[in-house]
């Protein structure tokens, strides 16, 4: 199965109805809760960094007995040093997006740690594409 | 054996001679638990919460709440009623609680206990179970509907429900004690909760772990409360007694039960209290996205004002919780102090953890096996993409989504949905006899009775120039 939901850069309001939505298929798939869980931590985070940090960008979720694969793909300023940005606590949002609770810099690497397999690439300029792997059985 | 399904008990009852079919409660149902079949409103047992949202919107008082009859009392030796706070404060200001007291065991119970007696006990055993809970936050499972809620829409987060007694299990198993120590045995004692709503009994008949309840039955607020007042109105039982010998609890006890009481005793600065279904719902969905960080501990009622707002309560709700805030203002703090009581909090402290685990009983899977599950889930967006999305409720589900789910889970036909029938229609695939067919057995013969023809067209005027 396939889905695609577009992310607005700066809307806080509706960050996480990517992950509400995938999270409510999962359930009717009768997917492992532990896995749920994990899943729609990971999707939160990848969301809300496109909402904070990018421009506009798009969610792609593949959902087969196996497994969820979903790739976001963002148009925005790119991360210039990836593995830095994979350091917990590392963050360069701006301090108006601190006060909304965003941005601890807690981000990419609590994606890593609830995913089987996660991969960034990025572009600075371009965009960044975020790819997250969980086995759903 | 019986599956746990079979078991699942519900205090609601839908009465098919007073039904009208209206649809009032299937469209207002938060777990899409009622459907309309052959003019009248069904339940699934599997979906029901026992909220009783259906009971409040009901016109027609064609839904009942089984309570247990009550000459049932005169089975025990000792009779005692288990009465929550908001019951006394139903009454208007002229009823004093001495009167609703003696009133009480004028109608036949030898004890009256008040619910939330036990409630100092558990302050201790809340907050430790918090702090060392891993499964944050911790859901109070005080309210028996959020606890069914969790466990058909939200299995994710039953591992979140607070396994400890809700104080009327815990003052039943104090109140069990007490006898015990006299040397009573507890087979002639029978606790007779006085339930301000559906959920309530539905726990006790069912509890949501294996843990079997000590309550002996359990009568309805409503009812009680019309018998008391008639009690107190026939009989001239005095008001001049000491208020003290009845007010008996600490404020935090009196509060309980109104919304905010749990989170008060909570240490915890990172807490909230929910009340409302709805509200409820829309909240539990953004603590399952994990949206929601740093709180250790959530108070959530099914009713809006809590228990003050329950479905049996038979006064206006803002009136309940105000005479109860009265109550507990004029309390001080220690006056538990006059119970012989606190002899039996280390039993309480130490006996109120809930043996067993809450199970998750999803109703939002559509299939155990995934792969089924799936093509399941194709059908229905495919045929959902088809309905017009009014959510009028013809059909008899109360969404388009529903509809679709029911169509694909064999519960429903499409040709059910008015719109689809149209489309049909102007193309020949229907005759009108066949949609009258369809629309009958939604909602019954009486509302398509072919000879009302001549009273509307007086009313209409059809035929006029």
């Amino acid at each position: 199965m396939h889905f695609e939901y577009h992310v607005e850069s700066g809307d806080f309001i509706n960050a996480g109805s990517t992950s509400s939505a995938v999270k409510k298929t999962l359930k009717q798939l009768n997917v492992d809760s532990s896995i749920i869980k994990r899943t729609v931590v990971a999707l939160y985070e990848a969301e809300v960094n496109i909402v904070a940090h990018a421009y506009k960008g798009t969610i792609y979720v593949d959902i087969d007995q196996e497994a969820i694969t979903i790739r976001l793909v963002d148009e925005g300023p790119g991360i210039p040093d990836i593995d830095k940005a994979m350091e917990m606590g590392y963050s360069t949002a701006s301090p108006s997006v601190r006060e909304m609770g965003f941005g601890a810099g807690m981000g990419l690497p609590n994606i890593k740690n609830n995913t089987d397999r996660m991969s960034i690439t990025s572009k600075v300029g371009v965009g960044t594409t975020v790819e997250i792997y969980n086995k759903l059985q | 054996m019986k599956t746990k399904e079979e078991t699942f008990y519900h205090a609601l009852e839908f009465r098919k001679d007073l039904c009208m079919g209206c649809s009032h409660c299937m469209m207002k149902c938060p777990t899409q638990a009622i459907r309309v079949i052959d003019g009248k409103a069904e339940l699934n047992p599997n979906r029901c919460i026992d909220c009783g949202e259906c009971f409040r919107t009901c016109p027609y008082g064609a839904i009942s709440v089984k309570q247990d009859d009550f000459e049932k009392i005169y089975n025990y030796k000792y009779r005692i009623a288990l009465m929550p706070s908001v019951f006394t404060a139903q009454f208007p200001d002229k009823v004093t609680y001495p009167e609703i007291y003696k009133a009480l065991l004028s109608i036949g119970f030898t004890h009256v206990y008040e619910t939330e007696n036990s409630v100092d006990c558990l302050v201790k055993p809340y907050n430790e179970y918090i702090a060392k809970s891993e499964e944050k936050p911790v859901i109070s499972s005080f309210c028996p509907a959020i606890v069914r809620l969790i466990q058909v829409r939200f299995p994710t987060l039953v591992d979140n429900i607070m396994l400890i007694k809700p104080p009327m299990d815990a003052t039943a198993m104090y109140i069990k004690k007490i006898f015990e120590d006299k040397g009573i045995p507890f087979s002639e004692v029978g606790i007779f909760y006085i339930t301000p709503c559906a959920a309530k009994i539905a726990g006790i008949k069912s509890p949501a772990t294996d843990e079997e309840s000590l309550i002996s039955g359990v009568i309805n607020m409503d009812y009680l409360y019309n018998r008391i007042y008639r009690e107190i109105k026939q009989n001239s039982f005095g008001k001049d007694s000491d208020e003290e010998n009845f007010v008996q609890m600490s404020k935090q006890s009196l509060y309980w039960s109104l919304t905010t009481g749990e989170v008060r005793i909570v240490d915890t600065p990172h807490k909230m209290a929910i009340d409302q279904i709805n509200n409820v719902i829309e909240f539990l969905e953004k603590v399952e996205n994990e949206s929601i960080e740093d709180i250790d501990f959530l108070e959530l009622r099914a009713c809006y004002q809590s228990c003050a707002g329950g479905v049996l309560c038979a006064g206006n709700k803002f009136m309940t919780t105000d005479r109860a805030n009265k109550r507990a203002r004029r309390t001080s703090p220690n006056s538990v102090e006059n119970v012989d009581w606190e002899k039996y909090a280390d039993y309480i402290e130490s006996n109120c953890l809930l043996t067993g685990k809450v199970e998750p009983r999803s109703i939002v899977k559509l299939d155990d096996n995934m792969v089924e599950a799936m093509k399941k889930m194709k059908r229905i967006n495919e045929i959902n993409n088809l309905l017009p999305q009014v959510d009028c409720g013809i059909c008899g589900s109360p969404s388009c989504q529903s509809l679709a789910e029911d169509i694909v889970q064999n519960n429903a036909d499409m040709k059910k949905c008015i719109f689809v029938q149209k489309i049909l229609q102007q193309n020949d695939k229907l005759g009108l006899p066949e949609s009258i067919d369809l629309m009958k057995q939604t909602w019954g013969v009486g509302k398509l009775d072919k000879n009302l023809v001549h009273e509307i067209r007086d009313e209409i005027e059809v035929d006029k120039p």
